[in-house]
């Protein structure tokens, strides 16, 4: 038993996060203002996510922390060590056997099931800031549904590039009515926000924002008819696991040139060659 | 005050709103399902749901209506031990909670402002009855149909047609719960 109240947060502070959490349930990629909290950790280390994750979480949660993709590196183990402290939770790298996810920048690979929740860390929420700096601005954009700014700079994209070049932190509309940012995940990712059966909230700490989207939600990567959406990734397959269906990361492997391309989602990787699945420079651990 | 408004609150606060939390959350979120929750043993005519969903989410910076029957003086002592939410007029109420007719008009309630849709209201709707019947609910949160046993349907239709203002909805029954959130889609049986 750890000195510290369940989950870190005080229950006053909870109360307060809660409230946000389920007004951004039911405004649907609204961005919902909250008293963000210090945490004992940096922003930019995910302190929305970890607030919204400690007002979720229950004795009996199984909490998974992923920081691009990752189980294993320093973002992850730190929040996922920290839960294990100040809450006492269960915690695993499985995707399946997980019931709350916290994620920096990607959605795993295995599909989410009912009964999950998605915790993104989100830097910037606002969709519209790097092209309105003004908050009263953006404010009122929402507000009117005005979101011609959004479309003027993804056809300037086409315009100038042949394509749009946003790939990650893609701008989504939601059920219609909110253009939402969906955190820097790769546009890969993009397809698996909409109609998904896991609850999807969104915490943005420096920011102050929580938002959400709730299950099986209709969620719309913003394009054009002559330039569709497209969910891309590098064009290769996993060097370890051989999966051709999953976001890759290039990894340098000298000083001559040599690369390899693994999966991003470690836990998919890891369960696809325990399966006996062999990437081109992989070895069959089935017998390990 | 009598002393029985000093008892009814969560034994173990923490964990026991974590718990009845995650319920309201996955009721919120998944419009039609209903939950059971536990811990509130508030004094009557509040339901030991309606006191859960009080003891997790109101607090001294939410105002609070009660509404009829349940603005009374041992509902009164006791949201003042265990909760210390002020107690306010309708037009005013961060919550209101009562049976469906004593909120009425329910037009009064706060739907939240164009640039702060937020701003707006939770009913707590205490029920005779909560089934699975009723109403065709559609939108965020539901596959692709669910129902829910409503005291009327009209103002849940007039409240989603202010979308994405109105009010949102948690309707309890003993010990079960349930949530309408101002997004959900309404059709009559």
């Amino acid at each position: 038993m750890s000195d510290y109240n369940f989950a870190y947060l005080d229950e006053q502070t909870k109360r307060m996060i809660r409230r946000a959490i389920l007004k951004g349930v039911a405004v649907p990629g609204y961005q919902v203002p909250f008293a963000s909290r210090e945490m004992p950790m940096p922003y930019g280390w995910g302190t929305g996510g970890v607030q919204v994750t400690a007002a979720c979480l229950t004795p009996e949660d199984r909490l998974k922390v992923i920081d691009q993709g990752a189980d294993d590196t320093t973002n992850a183990v730190s929040i996922r060590k920290f839960f294990q402290r100040t809450a006492g939770v269960a915690v695993t790298e499985r995707t399946t056997e997980a019931t709350v996810i916290q994620t920096r920048h990607r959605i795993p690979e295995q599909p989410l099931t009912e009964g999950q929740i998605l915790v993104y860390q989100v830097p910037i929420p606002e969709p519209l800031r790097f092209l309105e700096p003004r908050e009263t601005e953006t404010r009122k954009m929402h507000e009117l549904e005005e979101y011609g700014l959004m479309h003027v700079k993804l056809y300037e994209d086409i315009a100038r590039h042949g394509q749009i070049a946003t790939s990650y932190a893609y701008p989504v509309m939601v059920e219609g009515r909110y253009v939402m940012d969906p955190s820097p995940i790769p546009k890969f990712d993009n397809p698996k926000l909409s109609d998904n059966p896991a609850i999807q909230l969104f915490g943005a700490g420096r920011e102050q924002r929580i938002y959400a989207v709730p299950p099986y939600t209709q969620v719309v990567s913003l394009d054009f008819e002559d330039h569709p959406f497209v969910a891309s990734k590098a064009d290769h397959d996993c060097d370890l696991c051989g999966a051709a269906d999953s976001y890759l990361d290039e990894v340098i492997t000298d000083d001559r040139g040599g690369r390899m391309f693994v999966c991003s989602d470690t836990d998919y990787c890891a369960s696809r060659r325990a399966e006996g699945h062999v990437g081109r420079l992989g070895t069959d651990e089935r017998a390990a | 005050m009598q002393a029985q408004s000093l008892t009814g609150g969560f034994a173990d606060a923490p964990v026991e709103s974590a718990r009845a939390f995650r319920a309201i959350l996955e009721a919120m979120a998944r419009p039609g399902t209903i939950r059971r929750v536990e811990g509130a043993a508030p004094p009557a005519p509040l339901s030991p749901a309606a006191g859960v969903a009080l003891l997790v989410l109101a607090d001294p910076t939410t105002p609070l209506f009660l509404a009829g029957a349940v603005d009374c003086p041992a509902v009164r002592d006791w949201v003042a031990f265990h909760i210390g939410a002020p107690l306010a007029g309708a037009e005013e109420a961060a919550f209101a909670v009562g049976t469906w007719a004593d909120l009425q008009p329910v037009t009064r309630f706060r739907i939240g402002q164009p640039d702060y849709p937020d701003r707006s209201a939770t009913l707590i709707v205490e029920a005779d009855r909560l089934e699975a019947d009723g109403p065709r609910l559609t939108g965020p949160g539901i596959r692709e149909a669910a129902r829910l046993s409503l005291p009327e349907t009209a103002a849940f239709q007039a409240n989603r047609a202010l979308f994405p203002l109105g009010w949102d909805c948690i309707l309890t029954c003993g010990d079960r719960l349930a949530a309408l959130p101002r997004s959900t889609r309404l059709e009559d049986a």
